[in-house]
């Protein structure tokens, strides 16, 4: 069967309307090409130097750190542990609405030996605060843990003798206010501790405002009379969280 | 409720089988609650299960400070045949807060004293498992007293917080 | 069990009642102390229960609660009445409105302040609709329990639903500080008895396919019928109420027996089970669904007009519009912000239906803004005690569906 193809005029009236690839650049004559390419690489037909200028194009390097936490990113095992009330908001991420599954968390594991991330759903009290460092203890590295909630983040709405806040006695990495947060909030912080794993993290105040590669360098003297300070009164010295 | 002639009736009824069980009456708003004496706490519930009120739906520990005795304890009771309610109030001091317990006539108000005694330090005499319930096993101090700071985390404002505790010195 | 280690782990286990010797099992049988941790999944929170195992029946279990206690009662006296409802909210952290219900109707009853009939109505609407959403996860999570894992995206799926309708009058999701003394906070928008309408038309369909997945289930069945009878009576001397206690043959319903709010307006039916076992507490819980819906509808039907709070200035806030030219109002507007509403001194203790039982809320006030007690009689909390004596003699997966079945809301019990 013979395909008339003809090539379209030059662009509308809007080149900038999102979602159409203006043809006048070269991505969309190279997106035609690639497209034989790929056809004939399939049939069989690419040979010799074309064969190898596809592989090349369509291999993607990267470091092997970079590929891991990827990968880590979008693979996380949270662990089933809900406290309180954003236990009731945290179901419902993982209900059909805000689907955890959408980020490849749907995979809950119940043992804390088998799950990397803790989600502090609800109010930590006296009693249970031994409980959860305990199972924070309990989990291998790599481990993140997200504070859902005021409760645990501050101690909320209650402040009072019965509780106290999940970062007295753990280290979070990200807290997520709200009483309790909604399931979409719940997932911008999922998405930011993506971000943070995958070290794409763009929130620090040098990127956003465009000064990254400022940093001051200093001197070797003043690093070395810094760090007898701080060893002066650290008893733990920078880096060292062995101790926490 | 029973309207306050009915409540007054129980009361005498009460007070002519034990001449010290009923310390008075309160009749407040369509509540009926009925004043007894500690000791007589047991025989004042059993006789109102009798009447009909079969059914102990609570027993709230209250802190009257600083009316003296401090410690007061009601038992809200409910008769589901006549659809009505009354309450029975005992109060202890916290010098000497003991009370017998009602768990033999109501099996169901085991809990409930447990969390009495957790709050308020209220000792009930023949309780199966005088434990604290709701505070860790080791805590010291009765939360729920009047007198029992209520706690929490000071809120940091410019002016205290050189002193909290995350400051980098 | 040898006590020849009295460390202070064997010293607390004591307090078990049951053992060997006593029974004259001798040397062969051995008991186990299985710890059902505070993290557990199959716990509905952290509850920890010490089960004494002898192979796989279980012959005593003790629930140990207090992990997530937070005060909610010691705070509360600090706040003003209106502040409080934030706090007692958050207690029965899936009966939202319940909780709040409980404590606004013993502050009126000390107040002796009158709700207009579509405040009433209004509230009818919203604690119906969080019967239904409560219900909804605990068929959710107990079908979960069971094995039968679509059910809880089902479930939850409906809930959204209901938690959208929420937040459309009220603003959040959950914790809504919908209810206040005297009435609710705000009227509904318009549109709002138009989606709730279309919801009850939905409702029943999917209680129906609900039902279809797991009322003839040969599982469920297997795993629930005949399991963890408790008879009546004895329900009864433990203080057991709500859905379980209809599930055992006694009709018991404060809606019906005690109306309140207007309940008395509308024609429902109350379900009642025969047994008494968990096929009966999921069966009666499944029939509430639909009683539930038919409440809303007949609500929804004869929504009276009028004020959706008492008039009363010295109990609620003007309308703001007032606030622009009326003195009265502006006095009043700031004595209720800065200060509260004062109630006069008196002790009041107000029963509601909530989906677990009753529950109640004792309000003892002193003359001042701020309640001198707040005490809830939560449902869950009595019903804990009676999980030991259901599971005795049964299996470590009938204990497991008797905790669903039982619906415990570890906030109420702990609160």
């Amino acid at each position: 069967m013979e395909i008339k193809r003809e090539v379209l005029g030059p662009a509308r009236s809007n080149p900038s309307s999102p979602g159409r690839p203006d043809p006048r650049s070269p991505a969309a004559s190279d997106f035609r090409a690639r497209q034989l390419m790929a056809r004939d690489l399939l049939r069989g037909d690419l040979e010799g130097e074309a064969l190898e200028r596809y592989v090349q194009e369509s291999v993607l390097t990267t470091t092997v750190e970079k590929a891991v936490s990827w990968a880590r990113g979008n693979s996380f095992f949270p662990l089933t542990f809900g406290l309180a009330c954003c236990a009731m908001e945290w179901m419902h991420v993982i209900a059909s609405r805000v689907d955890l599954g959408r980020f490849g968390w749907e995979a809950s594991r119940a043992s804390p030996r088998q799950a990397d991330l803790i989600i502090l759903s609800g109010r930590v009290s006296v009693k249970m605060a031994p409980v959860v460092r305990r199972i924070w203890d309990q989990m291998l590295e790599p481990k993140y843990a997200i504070s859902m909630g005021a409760c645990c983040s501050s101690t909320g709405v209650f402040n009072n003798y019965a509780l106290v806040a999940s970062d007295k006695f753990m280290p979070i990495d990200v807290h997520v206010p709200g009483c309790p947060p909604r399931p979409e909030a719940v997932a911008h912080g999922i998405i930011r501790l993506r971000e943070k794993v995958q070290n794409t993290d763009k929130s620090g105040w040098r990127e956003r405002y465009d000064a990254v590669g400022t940093e001051e360098v200093l001197s070797e003297e003043t690093i070395a009379a810094q760090s007898a300070a701080d060893a002066a009164i650290n008893v733990f010295p920078g880096g060292d969280t062995a101790g926490a | 409720m029973p309207d306050a002639t009915g409540l007054e009736l129980i009361a005498h009824e009460l007070r002519d089988a034990n001449a010290d069980a009923i310390l008075g009456t309160e009749f407040q708003r369509r509540r009926a609650v009925l004043l007894a004496a500690p000791d007589h706490v047991p025989t004042v519930i059993k006789a109102l299960m009798d009447k009909g009120y079969t059914f102990v739906t609570s027993v709230h520990g209250v802190d009257y400070y600083p009316e003296e005795p401090r410690l007061g304890v009601l038992y809200e009771l409910l008769d589901m045949r006549a659809v009505d309610r009354i309450s029975v109030k005992a109060r202890v001091s916290t010098e000497d807060p003991r009370m017998p317990t009602i768990v033999d006539l109501f099996p169901g108000a085991e809990w409930p004293e447990r969390e009495v005694y957790d709050m308020f330090g209220v000792v009930f005499e023949g309780h199966p498992d005088m434990r604290r319930i709701l505070m860790p096993e080791d805590f010291e101090g009765f939360p729920q007293r009047r007198d029992f700071p209520t706690g929490g985390e000071p809120v940091l404002f410019t002016y205290n917080e050189e002193n909290s505790y995350g400051k980098y010195q | 069990m040898t006590t020849v280690d009295a460390s202070d782990y064997r010293k607390r286990e004591e307090s078990i009642s049951y053992s060997a010797e006593s029974a004259g099992m001798g040397e062969t049988h051995e008991l186990l102390t299985l710890n059902i941790g505070p993290h557990h999944p199959a716990t509905h929170g952290v509850l920890r229960l010490l089960a004494t195992l002898e192979g796989e029946v279980v012959r005593d279990v003790k629930p140990i609660v207090g992990y997530v206690h937070t005060g909610i009662e010691k705070t509360c006296e600090d706040k003003a009445y209106w502040k409080v409802i934030p706090c007692i909210e958050r207690m029965d952290y899936l009966s939202y409105y319940f909780n709040a219900m409980a404590f606004c109707g013993a502050v009126e009853d000390l107040l002796d302040v009158e709700v207009p009939p579509r405040a009433q109505y209004l509230r009818v609407i919203h604690l119906e609709l969080n019967r239904i959403a409560s219900h909804l996860l605990w068929l959710g999570t107990s079908a979960l329990d069971l094995g039968a894992i679509s059910m809880f995206w089902y479930c939850l799926r409906e809930r959204e639903t209901v938690l959208d309708l929420f937040e459309m009058s009220s603003g959040q999701r959950m914790h809504t500080r919908y209810f206040q003394v005297g009435g609710v906070i705000e009227d509904i928008p318009r549109g709002f008895a138009a989606k709730v309408r279309q919801f009850c038309k939905e409702m029943p369909t999917r209680a129906d396919q609900y039902a279809d997945l797991l009322q003839k289930n040969q599982i469920v069945f297997e795993r629930l019928h005949e399991t963890c009878l408790l008879d009546e009576q004895t329900l009864l001397s433990l203080g057991v109420t709500g859905p379980l206690l209809r599930a055992a043959g006694n009709p018991w319903d404060l809606r019906k027996a005690a109306p309140y709010s207007s309940y008395d307006h509308f024609d429902f039916k109350i379900p009642v089970g025969t047994v008494g076992d968990n096929y009966d507490r999921y069966r009666v819980r499944q029939a509430e669904l639909y009683e539930s819906t038919k409440i809303i509808e007949q609500a929804l039907e004869g929504l009276p007009e009028g004020p959706h709070i008492t008039t009363d200035r010295k109990v609620a806030l003007p309308p703001r519009h007032e606030l622009a030219t009326s003195m009265e109002a502006l006095i009043h507007h700031f004595k209720l912000v800065t200060e509260g509403f004062r109630v006069p001194p008196g002790e009041a203790y107000h029963a509601i239906e909530g989906p677990r039982g009753e529950l109640g809320c004792f309000v003892r006030s002193d003359g001042s803004s701020k309640p001198a007690r707040v005490h809830m009689r939560d449902p869950s909390f009595t019903h804990m005690q009676a999980l030991a004596p259901m599971v005795k003699d049964s299996y470590v997966a009938d204990l497991i569906a008797t905790l669903a079945m039982l619906d415990p809301i570890l906030g109420g019990i702990d609160r």
